[in-house]
């Protein structure tokens, strides 16, 4: 694991240095953080000075206090759901595609039903009914975003499935399970980790466009999506503190891409 | 005669592993005016690396490295993209394997030929369709005046390749690159691709480089031949007297692989071990692609299966297989009947009846080591694990002839196409089974590799008793491997027996033809069959 990282290129150091960064801030957000996640500590949208790093926001609070904690409850939920939607995704995906028939044709069905609401309102729906908490939240995106996993990894599935060395282990008599573990994921995890990185963002502006509904994460907890509509307004004044959530979100987004980058180069075998 | 083209001390280079390394050295060769010279080695031989060179191009992570190469007095070396692009087409041509995908399937095919003239600046649209037609004629595809406003699909493969040779000929170029141009073919339809390019050559006087890995192709059409081999030069001469006389041993190694085997004792009473009667099957659920398939097979002993593609052989293996199950008739297989589906079959049936591809790429997980390809079959079927399992796939490596310490631990990806295929071999073994189904095993390999991978079948039957049902539409593999012979045509068995009395007349229509096509290590041998066969349309 040591040599791998030794001979991994600029890009993937970067990319790892950034995400352990905000690993590090997410983690360690209550040293960090100057003030409390909630407290109002000065005026609206005060510019930097050396008692805020970042000014302050649109309510007063310290922005780089909220930042930090933004930074745990965003990394956090992203991550999670977007763990959870390739896991329900993939592995009907993969149940799709080996058993095929009738059992592909539900599932797809079913998946084309819910793919069929725009995702805005269907979550909506669900989170309106169920109520907005963390938990509902992390599965009602994690649901909406797996179906698009689950057509893709479907599709991958179904080009692995059809090669032969598929055929030679059908033939010796190995089950469902069997094929999926050994001879369909380690052939698909290329295309599904490059799908891993770009999902991963969509699951921030997802959960931000659901807070500027007031259906996402709840005031007063922060998160950067939640952030930048909370403070989108200073853009008019010429206040730059909506861009410093929009900035980290980007940063790291553009820090695991680049670490995807690599993972798909490793494990593509391409070596150039 | 002027030399049309001039290649002096090429030297091309490919990128791996972050340096540049030769693949071809220190190749020089002339081509003159009518001239046909032939390009033959095995895989890596860099072959078809000179044959771009030619038109001044290389494939990607390639670069011309030093040399020169003068195309009617013209400098390649270091020519512009522009300079190039003028040569490219119209005075140098290229054909190449794989017709089918090498046209655009959503274009008509007379669409594609005479873009080049037309870009050019040669002919007009409307010319350029007229000269298509005629060169159709003159390549005796069916229906000239039409065949060229049909899509790519709407073409057999033989029409298919026969069209992208005329597709060369649009801008009337000097000098045509074949590169393997009926490999992909069955050697029926190859000999309509081998009258074209003859037709080009001898008729129209033009020049080419004629690129395969079959000597007894080359020799029909090339007047010199060159020998090549790890991008290095091996032997150089006019056509017969390089086969009459090979001069080194590599060529002869060439020469030799078709030669026959011994056959074994053919009055044996070896018991059968697999009876199939009145099978058919379908894929639509209407129209049968196989009907009446009757056949057996013997303990020790190899049934060859020989048919064109289409003929139903392949489809045969998936329904003895049970993957296609059949919709009528009877598979017994060591005295019970099988059931007919894949699902329905027990353990140990399956472990009996073991299966090769024609492809070992797609037949191996690129993402398991040779240990884990050889040793799942012991776990799932022997329940061995461990020391014990190690022990059994050393001995499986050892006997397909690899060393055990040096693949053991590799990944199938690090492994070159013959080894995968013997890998594939010892997943099959490793089963212990009764019977492998060969479907087209070295059809994908290099002659000489083929030739070893015979060989070890062989060997193992010899030690084994096993059987041996192998799928081909190379009859040379047939003539060397099988004892008994079935011949399919449009999924039905048309004559089978033992191999002397197949081979030897009288033979039932469709097999003389099949027989008759098989090309012969005899420079004359295409235009005495051409000739025949003329004289048998008239």
């Amino acid at each position: 694991m040591l040599s791998l990282l030794r001979q991994s290129p600029l890009s993937a150091r970067i990319g790892l240095g950034i995400v352990l960064l905000n690993c590090l801030v997410a983690i360690f957000a209550p040293w960090i953080a100057p003030y409390d996640e909630t407290a109002v500590v000065g005026d609206v949208w005060e510019s930097v000075s050396t008692q805020f790093f970042l000014g302050t926001d649109h309510i007063g609070r310290d922005l780089f206090t909220r930042m930090v904690y933004g930074a745990r409850n965003t990394i956090a939920l992203a991550f999670l759901t977007t763990f959870l939607s390739f896991l329900f995704g993939s592995f009907l995906g993969f149940v799709a595609a080996v058993k095929g028939g009738w059992i592909d044709q539900m599932l797809s069905r079913a998946i084309d039903v819910i793919m069929s609401f725009p995702t805005l309102i269907f979550a909506l729906m669900i989170l309106s009914v169920l109520g907005s908490s963390i938990p509902t939240l992390i599965f009602t995106i994690a649901l909406l975003d797996s179906t698009r996993v689950y057509r893709l990894s479907r599709a991958v599935a179904m080009d692995i499935e059809v090669m032969e060395f598929v055929e030679v282990a059908r033939l010796r008599g190995e089950g469902m399970w069997w094929i999926i573990r050994h001879e369909i994921l380690p052939n698909a995890m290329p295309p599904l980790t490059a799908e891993f990185g770009l999902r991963f963002c969509f699951v921030f502006l997802f959960i931000a466009s659901l807070s500027f509904l007031g259906l996402g994460i709840q005031p007063p907890l922060a998160d950067w999506g939640g952030m930048v509509r909370e403070n989108a307004g200073a853009i008019t004044f010429g206040i730059f503190t909506p861009l410093i959530p929009a900035g980290a979100i980007a940063f790291l987004t553009v820090g695991v891409n680049m670490i995807v980058d690599w993972f798909l180069h490793l494990s593509s075998g391409l070596h150039e | 005669m002027t030399n049309l083209l001039e290649i002096k001390n090429l030297y091309i280079e490919a990128h791996s592993e972050e340096v540049w390394q030769p693949i071809v050295k220190d190749i020089s060769l002339t081509l003159k005016k009518g001239e046909v010279l032939g390009l033959i080695g095995e895989s890596g031989a860099g072959k078809s690396t000179i044959g771009l060179a030619a038109m001044g191009y290389t494939r990607q992570g390639c670069r011309l490295a030093s040399g020169s190469i003068l195309l009617d007095g013209v400098e390649l070396m270091g020519a512009s993209d522009e300079d190039l692009r003028l040569v490219r087409g119209s005075k140098i041509a290229y054909v190449a394997q794989s017709a089918a995908a090498s046209f655009n399937p959503s274009h008509r095919i007379i669409k594609q030929h005479v873009e080049a003239p037309v870009q050019h600046g040669i002919m007009s649209y409307s010319e350029a369709q007229k000269e298509a037609i005629k060169i159709y004629r003159r390549l005796f595809l069916p229906d000239p005046e039409k065949i060229g406003f049909r899509y790519p699909h709407e073409l057999s493969g033989g029409q298919l390749q026969r069209a992208m040779v005329a597709m060369a000929m649009s801008c009337e170029p000097q000098i045509i690159v074949f590169d393997e141009p009926t490999t992909a073919l069955d050697v029926t339809t190859q000999i309509e691709v081998l009258a074209a390019v003859k037709e080009i050559t001898e008729k129209m006087n033009k020049a080419a480089l004629y690129i395969t890995h079959d000597l007894a192709v080359v020799a029909q059409v090339a007047h010199r031949i060159m020998v090549l081999r790890n991008g290095r030069l091996v032997e150089e001469g006019e056509t017969r007297a390089l086969i009459r006389k090979p001069k080194q041993a590599y060529t002869r190694e060439l020469l030799n692989v078709r030669s026959l085997r011994e056959d074994k004792n053919q009055s044996d009473k070896m018991a059968v071990i697999l009876t199939i009667k009145d099978v058919a099957a379908t894929y639509t659920g209407e129209e049968n692609v196989l009907e009446d398939i009757n056949l057996t097979v013997r303990k020790g002993r190899t049934v060859a299966l020989v048919g064109e593609s289409g003929s139903g052989k392949s489809t045969l293996a998936r329904v003895i297989t049970g993957l296609l199950p059949a919709t009528g008739g009877s598979i017994n297989f060591l005295g019970e009947d099988l059931p007919l589906e894949l699902k329905h079959r027990t353990k140990d049936n399956l472990r009996r009846l073991q299966m090769i591809y024609q492809m070992p790429d797609t037949a191996l997980n690129p993402k398991q080591t040779v240990r884990r390809v050889i040793g799942r079959p012991l776990e799932f079927y022997f329940n061995m694990r461990g020391k014990k399992a190690d022990a059994r796939i050393r001995e499986l490596l050892s006997s397909i002839e690899l060393e055990p310490d040096t693949y053991i631990n590799r990944m199938t990806t690090e492994l070159s196409g013959g080894e995968k295929q013997r890998i594939c071999i010892a997943r099959a073994l490793a089963a212990r089974p009764d019977l492998i189904i060969c479907d087209e095993v070295t059809s994908a390999l290099d002659q000489l590799v083929a030739e070893g991978i015979l060989d070890l079948l062989q060997d193992l039957q010899n030690k084994t008793d096993i059987s041996y049902l192998f799928i081909t539409h190379d009859l040379a593999t047939v003539k060397a491997i099988s004892d008994k012979i079935v011949i399919m045509l449009e999924g039905k068995i048309i004559e089978q027996g033992a191999k002397k009395k197949v081979l030897s007349p009288p033979h039932h229509e469709y097999t003389d033809k099949l027989l008759s096509s098989i090309p012969e290590m005899d420079p004359d041998w295409l235009d005495n069959l051409l000739d025949e066969r003329l004289d048998s349309f008239i």
